[in-house]
């Protein structure tokens, strides 16, 4: 195996004094995989931060029974985005984010493979965004059919829902020209020496993920087109009267939808993994079980659509096949958790910032999927379907679980990424007060599912108010801790302390070689591995 | 290690936990003093129908299955956490492979799903079992409340949100039954196998009730069923559980399960009224009667979007106070009220109201709306009239 030639424009060396444009064109015009990494992770954070507030607008109507902030359809607009953002403004690019900057320094790439698709498909997100808020302003208002734009109610909509799909496929571009760079960089640009299976799990993660990415994003791309014929052009998928049928929408959504959250979850598996090691000083336990655990619920998620649709009346041969794939996903999802805690026995453990995030990850996002496991059980998911409980569910494999490994994540680098460290003690605080407060904001939210509380309602009848209030504080805690970590990682960049090349005593992947910060332009002569 | 140390690590956990259950405490207390207007609720509402008690059981089984693997997993990552730390001076193992643990990590978890599928696979055919109906009931779900249809007897009824504006906008108390209360609730006899048929007339909406463990999408222009059998006399309350628009936190579903006497004397009752209200639509009405029956119709089925003030909420639901159509020429006027409003080819939220409302009814509606507010058309639309518009 061996790298491409690196092609020194000019004829004259790269050194540390780069040339490419300054101020603002040259995150414009950049190529460069660190570059484009930065403004990916940036972008997905103030994504974080404005779905955010949308998220605390909702907990604030909710704070009591009554209508007391907003009116009804504006409540399903703001549901609606808050989903939409959060997964493919905030998540999703940010899992890139780390992808950019990780995937080339990890396997002694100079670059990604296709550095001008790069600039592209980052900068087609903005105008996705935009569209998106643009919406807010239209007539009739922006969508609020649910970020699931179930048809028919859909198809019903103002035209803030031809926004939305626009903004769909355009995101969805982003993810399918992003990922098409990933496969082909890990594929073709691995130092000489390093085999797949000695890559780091980060890049088989992120791997396996950019393979989802293209399998699904297709399937929602026609699944929002088909949407959009129905509305403006005549046709009628998803309208009985014309022969077509509602339900279709749904299947065709999940197909797209289901792997979609192991889409937004392998990326995290990937740096809980690096992290775990690092911090116990000891190898991933199990590194190539880790892998065929990761493929296997890759192939697994295309089996287990319809577990979303419970509901919908299927024959009962379907909801039994459903259900048992459903609940065999636990089995390599197990395995992980077990691996995980396996690396960590017999270590000798530090409690670093990184290290206190990934075990949050691991402990809550177990949480999470045995909620996912009672939710399995199809007679049980009858009486959750659609309330509070899925919300809960959802939030703790997503936020516990992909977010929280994201904030380990940038801890974890940001020495390697701006040559600085970050403060500590100010990590760990954010660390705390983001588990104890996530617990006080989704914890209830199992409670008012059970107890019967419909999801997506403005308004709840009043024996739902006690936990409703519970949960709109501990809202209000999680997101204001969210700015801690923004001062933390402003105040690093701007004057943390030096960093060293390599901080962590038990990171052993191939960018901790490299000086901190890392140069512009690395491994132009790739390494090797042994 | 030594035994002072020890005592250290005992005291650090002693204090580790006396400190955390002052928080829970204090949390618990801040919950019992705002808990004077209702219960804390944990878990399912307790369940009346065979199935309801299944999946109630199934819950509760799966439950503690979890909780007792959730238990057992961190007890080891958190002994980990405390013994393999290096500042306890812990040296790092260097294994990282074990076919065995990983063969056996793998197959006991196979092993305990099949434990829980197994009464879950019993439950799940026994509720998709539909057939031998004692009585079949037909609930159309539309924007934004359900219809109940007694297709057996040949009679039904809309059942509609019951709860004033006032409560929902804070303007004075909330009620009991704060949202779960409507106008006319569906009855049923106890003890009987009632196998409903589900349906939507507009977008997806879906008919929950939890004491019953049912729960079935309506889906539009598909029929669905489900079935229950109510064991124990009561009245059960529900709300739609698919988003269904601007209104769907306010479509409640309230079942009342009677003993069979009083059922059967219910019923006869509604076939008695059934025959009362078809009205005869040749017969001339008085304004007065018109719109005093027109406000009523209003309120039950235009309110929700055109508001009670018929100013609606523009642009997607417009005013009728001072609007061209309801002070135009009637004509107009009954043809938006009986086919609805069609853009593009596509259906709107106003739909065509002559599948649901009577000709009686649309022409108190649309004389109100003509006479209502700042409208002083005078006209009197009679129901005839609205017969003649419709063909």
């Amino acid at each position: 195996m061996s790298s491409i030639p690196h092609d020194h424009a000019g004829g004259h060396a790269h050194d540390e004094h780069a040339h490419h444009p300054g101020g603002i064109m040259r995150w414009i015009t950049t190529t460069n995989h660190k570059d484009i990494g930065t403004l990916y992770l940036w972008f997905s954070f103030i994504m974080f931060l404005a779905g955010g507030c949308l998220a605390l607008t909702i907990r604030t109507e909710l704070f009591e029974p009554g209508l007391q902030i907003v009116d009804p359809e504006f409540f399903n607009s703001l549901t609606t985005l808050h989903g939409l953002i959060m997964i493919f403004g905030a998540i999703m690019p940010a899992a890139v984010g780390f992808a950019n900057w990780q995937v080339p320094l990890m396997i002694g790439a100079p670059d990604m493979a296709f550095a001008r698709m790069n600039n592209w498909s980052f900068w087609l997100l903005p105008f996705a965004v935009t569209l998106l808020f643009t919406s807010f302003f239209v007539p009739g208002g922006a969508a609020a059919g649910g970020w699931t734009l179930y048809a028919p109610l859909s198809v019903q909509a103002g035209m803030g829902m031809d926004l939305t799909i626009f903004a769909i496929h355009i995101m969805g571009a982003s993810s399918i020209m992003g990922s098409i760079n990933i496969i082909t960089t890990i594929l073709n640009l691995r130092a000489p020496g390093m085999t797949m299976m000695k890559m780091p799990l980060f890049v088989w993660t992120w791997l396996i993920t950019a393979y989802l990415l293209i399998a699904v994003m297709p399937v929602l791309a026609g699944a929002v087109t088909m949407l959009l014929t129905d509305r403006h052009f005549g046709t009628s998928f998803f309208n009985a009267a014309g022969g077509g049928d509602p339900v279709m929408f749904q299947h065709i959504f999940w197909f797209f939808g289901h792997p979609e959250v192991y889409i937004m979850i392998l990326p995290s598996f990937g740096i809980v993994s690096t992290i775990i090691p690092a911090f116990s000083r000891k190898p991933l336990f199990g590194y190539a079980s880790m892998v065929y655990a990761t493929s296997s619920i890759a192939i697994l998620s295309f089996l287990v659509w319809a577990h979303h649709m419970f509901t919908v009346g299927m024959p009962a041969a379907g909801q039994l096949f459903f259900m048992y794939m459903t609940m065999l996903i636990a089995v390599p999802t197990g395995v992980k958790v077990f691996n995980w805690i396996a690396t960590m026995w017999k270590g000798s453990m530090t409690f670093e910032t990184p290290m206190l995030f990934a075990i949050g990850f691991v402990f809550l996002f177990t949480l999470g999927g045995f909620t996912g496991l009672v939710l399995a059980i199809t007679p049980v998911d009858i009486q959750l379907q659609d309330t509070y409980y899925v919300v809960a569910h959802f939030h703790y494999v997503l936020v516990a679980g992909s977010l929280f490994a994201f904030f380990g994540g940038i801890y974890y680098w940001l020495p390697k990424w701006c040559g600085r460290m970050y403060n500590e003690a100010m990590g760990v605080w954010h660390f705390w007060l983001s588990m104890i407060f996530f617990n006080i904001t989704f914890f209830p939210m199992h409670f008012l599912g059970l107890a019967g509380m419909p999801r997506r309602v403005p308004d709840y009848a009043t024996q739902f108010t006690d936990w409703n209030m519970v949960a709109s504080i501990g809202a209000f805690g999680f997101g204001l801790s969210q700015l801690l970590l923004l001062y933390n990682v402003v105040t690093c960049i701007r004057s943390g302390p030096p960093a060293p090349a390599k901080p962590w005593e038990g990171a052993d992947t191939l960018e901790w070689t490299l000086p901190s910060p890392a140069p512009y332009h690395t491994f132009e002569t790739p390494p090797h591995v042994h | 290690m030594d035994r002072i140390k020890v005592a250290q690590r005992v005291g650090q956990a002693v204090r580790l936990v006396a400190k955390t259950a002052l928080l829970a405490a204090m949390l618990a207390s801040a919950l019992m003093a705002s808990s004077a207007r209702a219960a804390l609720e944990y878990n399912l509402q307790p369940p009346v129908t065979p199935i309801g008690e299944q999946i109630f059981d199934l819950h509760v089984y799966i439950m503690w299955i979890c909780v007792v693997i959730f238990v057992g997993v961190f007890a080891v990552m958190f002994y980990s956490i405390f013994a393999h730390r290096k500042s306890q001076g812990h040296q790092a193992a260097q294994f990282h492979e074990n076919t065995t643990v990983e063969v056996v990590w793998t197959v006991i978890p196979f092993l305990i799903l099949m434990f829980m599928a197994l009464p879950a696979t019993r439950t799940i055919l026994a509720m998709k079992d539909t057939t031998v109906p004692d009585m079949t009931i037909k609930v159309t779900g539309y924007q934004w409340k359900w219809s109940y249809d007694y297709i057996d007897q040949g009679f039904g009824f809309v059942s509609n949100l019951k709860t004033p504006h006032t409560q929902i906008y804070n303007q004075e108390p909330k009620g009991e039954h704060y949202l779960l209360e409507v106008d006319q609730p569906m009855v049923v006899p106890v003890g009987k196998r009632i196998r409903v048929l589900i349906t939507a007339g507009d977008v997806i909406h879906s008919w929950w009730v939890p004491a019953f463990g049912v729960k079935q999408d309506a889906i539009p222009g598909f029929v669905r069923d489900a079935w229950f059998r109510a064991d124990k006399p009561g009245i059960y309350r529900g709300q739609c559980a698919e988003l269904c628009g601007k209104e769907h936190g306010f479509m409640p579903i309230v079942v009342e399960v009677l003993p069979a006497d009083q059922y059967a004397a219910w019923a006869d009752a509604q076939k008695k009224k059934a025959t009362a209200a078809a009205d005869d639509p040749a017969r001339i009405w008085d304004v007065k009667e018109l719109t005093a029956r027109g406000e009523a119709v209003y309120t039950a089925n235009c309110a929700a979007c055109h508001q009670a003030n018929g100013k609606g909420v523009p642009p997607a639901f417009p005013p009728l106070d001072g609007s061209k159509i309801a002070t135009g020429p009637v004509a107009a006027h009954l043809d938006v009220v009986l086919n609805g409003v069609v853009r593009n080819g596509q259906a709107t939220a106003m739909v065509a109201w002559k599948n649901t409302l009577s000709p009686t009814e649309i022409a108190a509606v649309v004389t109100y709306e003509r006479n209502a507010w700042g409208n002083h058309v005078g006209d009197v639309v009679q129901p005839s009239q609205v017969a003649a518009a419709g063909k």
